[in-house]
């Protein structure tokens, strides 16, 4: 199947800007304008913006919505109250991570899922599969442009644009007055929020917050953060053949909610221990940016896996990077080698993030 | 962009000063302003013997690593440490500091194959 790449609602303005465009599951977005490094210090330091008009937004309403979401996600939606939101997992029936999303309660029988560009329609099929009478499922991901506002003033840059409205609390979800969406969210570990308006309106939207003091951010400095604080990025850091509690990420997984696809492999590696875990690896000298796929070798020679991400990482200027390792491997300490081009570079583990931000004011 | 008018160019972005015999090669402006953040840069082996076209060094950036290639054909006799310890040099002063290896070359006469600056210039545009 040919599909034509996607243009984001907010590619004109990526253009006046200069931004370096790129294809990126399947839409061509900005990985960068000026530079990663300076685009990454500015949301640890100040305010960065990126659009995220690729990721995709669902709505499922009806009576059953909260019971049919909970048998398909990892998380326990039941704990949200109307306008909270909480980071989830969809698994295979062998418990292996279709997609990881952030699920809002936006009424007591509505749900705003917003989803990983690359697994729209994926997404999508396996929920309209299993649906019930009861359950609506709408895809507006087209409808709607996208943007994370991010970094420790990103609360004075919307206090600008929206100088009669409050910020919803941490993973908190809210509509303004003119009907965009506001998520306290994000993909970096700072402070901030994410933002969906309707496509027509991006660009305004876009230039509001610029103005307001946000710095255009790229996809590049996306990765480079997010790495920094050890979220995984999906086809990277999560796939079919991993769960969740081998990515490290079992503190998602409500198992005593009740069944759901996908429990039955985790509640079982959960009393056993996985025999792969998600581990973190962090350089202990200087050395060449580490990369996915990257052979990841024991201190006797032994190649146990490779990376999963990895990036020099421009806050602490060496490299980092993640890899599923057998267990005993993972401990942290271990010492490791990377192999780059031949040559091999000591690691060791180290404990996830890598980087701890300032605590926000 | 700027391209000094004494330097021969590659295809493959690198430039060339020849003194004599010996060859200093580097990436030219517009190779670095595309790679951007030069964050790591792999030399060659002193004594190593390279034909024209080989991968010699490796230029990084935050996001990809590109391969260096020998412009012409020699033997590597000195690298930069300069570039090794301050990668970014290459970003600052490309024809300057900024240097990566030199070659002691088979044939002069070659280095008068490559693009002039004004070519390049028409390479790039």
């Amino acid at each position: 199947m040919i599909s034509e790449i996607k243009s984001s609602p907010l590619e004109a303005a990526h253009v006046v800007l200069g931004a370096k465009l790129v294809p990126f599951a399947g839409w061509n977005m900005p990985v960068q304008y000026t530079s990663i490094i300076d685009e990454h210090t500015a949301v640890r330091t100040a305010c960065g913006i990126f659009d995220i008009s690729h990721m995709g937004q669902f709505i499922a309403s009806g009576p059953t919505a909260a019971a049919w979401l909970n048998g398909l996600l990892t998380n326990d939606i039941a704990k949200l109250g109307i306008g909270e939101g909480q980071y989830t997992l969809m698994l295979n029936e062998a418990g292996g991570v279709i997609d990881d999303l952030i699920a809002y309660r936006t009424g007591e029988t509505e749900f705003f899922l917003v989803v990983n560009a690359s697994m729209i329609d994926e997404d999508f099929a396996w929920m309209d599969a299993r649906k019930n009478a009861n359950v609506t499922l709408r895809n507006e991901s087209a409808q709607w442009a996208g943007m994370a506002i991010q970094g420790p003033t990103a609360v004075e840059v919307f206090a600008k644009v929206f100088p009669d409205e409050t910020l919803p609390p941490r993973n908190g979800i809210m509509t303004t007055a003119a009907g965009a969406v506001v998520c306290r969210t994000g993909y970096t570990g700072e402070d901030g929020f994410e933002f969906f308006s309707p496509a027509a309106e991006g660009i305004a939207w876009w230039d509001k917050f610029l103005a307001a003091g946000a710095k255009p951010c790229g996809l590049g400095a996306r990765d480079s953060l997010r790495l920094e604080m050890g979220y995984p990025l999906n086809g990277n850091d999560l796939s079919p053949e991993r769960t969740p509690v081998e990515a490290g990420l079992g503190f998602f997984c409500a198992l005593e909610k009740g069944d759901f696809i996908g429990r039955e492999t985790l509640a079982r590696q959960k009393t056993d221990g996985p025999a792969v875990k998600l581990t973190a690896l962090r350089y202990l000298d200087k050395g060449p940016p580490p990369r996915a796929h990257y052979p990841v070798v024991s201190a006797d020679g032994t190649v146990l896996g490779e990376l999963a991400s990895g990036v020099l990482s421009p806050s602490l200027m060496t490299g980092i990077g993640m890899a599923y390792l057998p267990a005993e491997f993972s401990k942290i300490g271990t010492p490791l080698q990377i192999e780059v081009r031949g040559r091999l570079f000591s690691a060791e583990v180290v404990k996830k993030p890598f980087y701890k931000p300032a605590p926000s004011a | 962009m700027n391209n000094p008018a004494d330097l021969r160019y590659a295809t493959s972005h690198e430039w060339v000063r020849l003194e004599g015999e010996i060859a200093t090669v580097g990436i030219s402006d517009h190779a670095q302003e595309e790679l951007t953040d030069v964050v790591f840069v792999e030399l060659p082996a002193v004594g190593r013997a390279v034909d024209a076209g080989d991968p010699t060094a490796v230029v990084e950036s935050v996001k990809a690593a590109s391969d260096i290639y020998a412009p012409i054909s020699g033997e590597v006799v000195e690298v930069n440490p300069e570039v090794e310890a301050d990668p970014s040099l290459v970003n600052t002063d490309p024809y300057g500091k900024g240097w990566i290896f030199k070659l002691k070359v088979k044939d002069a006469a070659h280095v008068s194959k490559l693009m002039d600056a004004a070519a390049y210039a028409a390479q790039i545009s």
